[in-house]
């Protein structure tokens, strides 16, 4: 078995390729990119025939995941914390269906919103679907936790949890491989109506749910990744989910930590291990990496009245990332400092690239508007949301995927005409067509403006669903051809492109504008410029 | 004995490439290592750091404690000054001198390069110009890695080593001149420390 330096995604990867995966499943999204495209670049993936094209949005990955699990393969699922409420329908009704092969849906969560636009926590999605839940402590276990829970979902017939945060999915470190295992043979469910979600046979899979709630937790008091480390000094005891494990000992390199300590990395919580320390400490601080839902669950969980100290009574900040300084002020350690940042350091945020069309097709936007002034932009998720900041100060509004048409289409409905979106292509494929058949239907006078740069940008140019399809798709959708506009967006169509703008906001209806050039982080990709040539695209 | 690196700089300018290298050199002396990047948003022109840990045991946090970094590796003059709080009592301050300058209210590059000299140990190299001396601008931040090889509880042939593991593919013409970037750059620190 070999030691290999990964990233804790590419760590998850690689435990899913050794585990016996036939197909991984994901729509790009940070801090979760790296696991999918690590096994699109495996030699050993494309000699199997595992699958691992990117899908159209978090919902038809899991989905297709979920129909790989129908079939009895192994399947993994992969998005950042928002992208599962993009999956949530299929990913909680996943847990009445069960699963046949074994399933794990990935979650990265990003706390202190580094790429983000909250930082929710998806352990309470493992909770609310009462599936098991894994959380590593470090790359090792995130390779292990995946290698490891296609079994666990297999014994118990549900989908896996598997939840990482940025810290680690983006940290490298060496990682110990273990066996290769075959993939499985497909096979149907014994049962062929177990993924039959009417009414009589999900209350009978409901039960069935509930029936084996004590089983797993039963499972989690077992578990090798549950350590319950005893301590002599019981005026405390510490529990520390996942990464806030290392953040813990990293304050106890040189000195001794006499308090019992759980380390968590199975859910639902080990309660044998938990009312272990609740009894026999008198305080208890959980120290977790995001929202503070073992602290909450442990005030209704005890009779035993014993303090509970974490993220809800200031021990720890109620929001943003953990890190080593954190635990130690939460445990009364000094920290000695001795730099400042000096005041002449400025914010440097990030940017639009030099020479990104995005920044031409803002230009000509502002100067089009001038005439209805501000306010009327709706944006969304993508490079382009970053034509908020100065000097373009050209966006209103970045909410959810997809959300740009749908509130243009809202704001209209209210009076705000012209109203406008801009979104891209690969945010246009993900989530964006359904609203634009909603505007279409109604006829709404919104300008959707897709920004097509033939690529899915800001996390790092994967490819766009949208290559070549995106005037067909609305021409399919009823957006009336002479109002579908397509130009280069560049210093030099300056006028021609203002004048195209201005004319179709002034149109009471739907229109599309397509500002299309190539991303200029993606001139060296190979793959795409053939693409590209093949579509006669430029 | 453990190094704690503090790499730092702005979206595209390779401190990833930077901190490749060091890993190189951890994994030929069999030491342990923990990397933390900036994936994603960050990247786009903003400021943005790696932490790197290297030790012969093994390490907790995926992330450096405030004072205590042993080195701040920069390739970014204002850049080497966001991450002082972190840097240990005694550690180093290496920094590039040429400024990165994409926003509006950059401050005086002198004004910078005062606060740089404020610093107890510190280096500051124009990394630009050696790596154009000895014809290969693209190695500039090879020059800033060998300026700081002499305060890593690592030896030099390391991080030879793994210039030699990381260019290898790009032919034998291309490892010599990271080599001879690497020791430039620790010539410079080593006449200046």
């Amino acid at each position: 078995m070999q030691k290999l330096l990964l990233l804790g995604d590419e760590a998850i990867a690689q435990g899913a390729l050794d585990g016996g995966i036939s197909g991984i499943y994901a729509y790009p999204g940070t801090p979760s990119t790296e696991i999918t495209e690590y096994v699109q670049a495996s030699k050993f993936a494309k000699e199997n025939n595992i699958h691992s094209d990117w899908s159209a949005n978090e919902k038809t990955a899991m989905e297709a995941a979920l129909g790989m699990s129908y079939a009895g393969k192994r399947a993994m699922v992969c998005m950042k914390h928002v992208g599962l409420n993009v999956a949530a329908d299929a990913f909680v009704n996943s847990s009445i269906t069960g699963t046949n092969g074994g399933l794990i849906v990935v979650s990265a969560d990003d706390p202190s919103m580094h790429s983000s636009q909250n930082e929710q926590d998806s352990r309470f999605y493992g909770k609310f679907a009462m599936i098991p839940m894994l959380e590593p402590v470090d790359q090792q276990e995130a390779y292990e936790m995946a290698y490891h829970g296609f079994e666990l979902s297999e014994k118990y017939k549900l989908p896996v949890l598997l939840r990482v945060t940025t810290r680690l999915a983006h940290s490298r470190a060496g990682v110990q491989t273990l066996e290769q295992k075959n993939q499985n043979d497909g096979s149907l469910p014994s049962d062929l109506r177990q993924f039959v979600l009417l009414p009589s046979i999900a209350r009978k899979n409901y039960k069935s749910l509930l029936n084996i709630q004590d089983a797993i937790e039963k499972d989690s008091e077992e578990s090798k990744f549950n350590k319950y480390i005893d301590g002599s000094d019981k005026s405390l005891g510490i529990i520390a989910p996942g990464i806030a494990y290392n953040y813990l000992m990293e304050n106890f390199q040189d000195k001794e930590l006499n308090h019992p300590v759980l380390k968590i990395g199975q859910y639902p919580i080990p309660r044998k291990q938990i009312m272990k320390m609740v009894e026999e400490c008198d305080r208890i601080l959980v120290i977790e990496e995001g929202y503070p839902i073992i602290e909450e669950m442990l005030k209704g969980y005890q009779e035993a009245g014993t303090p509970i100290s974490g993220r809800l009574d200031g021990t720890l900040p109620r929001d943003g990332e953990l890190n080593p300084n954190l635990v130690a002020k939460a445990l009364e350690i000094e920290t000695v400092l001795d730099g400042e940042i000096p005041e002449l350091v400025k914010n440097r945020p990030p940017s639009m690239c030099v020479g990104c069309g995005h920044i031409d097709a803002y230009t000509a936007l502002n100067e089009a508007l001038k005439q209805y002034g501000d306010g009327r932009v709706f944006s969304d998720i993508g490079c382009y949301t970053l034509g908020a900041l100065p000097p373009y100060n050209a966006i209103n509004s970045c909410v959810d995927m997809g959300a740009s048409i749908t509130m243009a289409k809202g704001a209209a409905d209210a009076g705000l005409v012209p109203s406008v979106a801009v979104i891209g292509d690969s945010t246009f494929t993900h989530s964006g067509i359904t609203g634009l058949i909603d505007c279409v239907t109604e006829n709404s006078p919104v300008t959707v403006i897709i920004s097509d740069n033939f690529t899915t940008g800001m996390t790092g140019g994967q490819d766009s669903k949208a290559l070549g399809k995106i005037e067909d798709i609305c021409k399919g959708v009823g957006v009336h051809p002479d109002h579908i506009k397509v130009f280069r967006p560049t210093k030099k169509n300056m006028d021609e492109m203002i004048q195209i703008m201005k004319d179709e906001l002034a149109y009471d209806g739907v229109s599309v504008i397509i500002p299309r050039r190539q991303c200029v982080q993606t001139m060296k990709n190979k793959k795409l410029a053939e693409q590209l040539k093949n579509l006669n695209l430029k | 004995m453990k190094t704690d690196i503090i790499l730092a700089g702005v979206g595209g300018q390779g401190i990833l490439s930077i901190a490749a290298t060091i890993g190189m050199a951890a994994l030929h002396n069999d030491l342990y290592l923990k990397q933390a990047e900036v994936h994603g948003m960050s990247q786009r022109g903003g400021a943005v750091q790696s932490n790197m840990r290297i030790s012969d045991k093994p390490i907790a946090s995926d992330l450096i404690p405030m004072g205590a970094a042993d080195i701040i590796l920069s390739v970014e003059p204002m850049e080497s000054l966001r991450y002082l709080p972190f840097l240990a009592k005694g550690g180093w301050l290496v920094t590039n001198t040429t400024p990165f300058v994409n926003i509006p209210d950059y401050p005086e590059a002198e004004d910078v390069m005062a606060e740089i000299k404020k610093q107890k140990n510190f280096i500051a190299i124009d990394a630009d110009k050696i790596a154009s001396e000895i014809g290969s601008k693209r190695s500039s931040n090879i020059v800033m890695l060998g300026a700081a090889t002499p305060f890593f509880n690592v030896s030099f042939e390391s991080f030879e080593e793994g210039i030699r593991k990381i260019f290898a593919r790009k032919g034998e013409d291309i490892v010599n001149v990271n080599l001879e970037a690497l020791r430039a750059g620790r010539e410079f620190a080593q006449k200046n420390k």
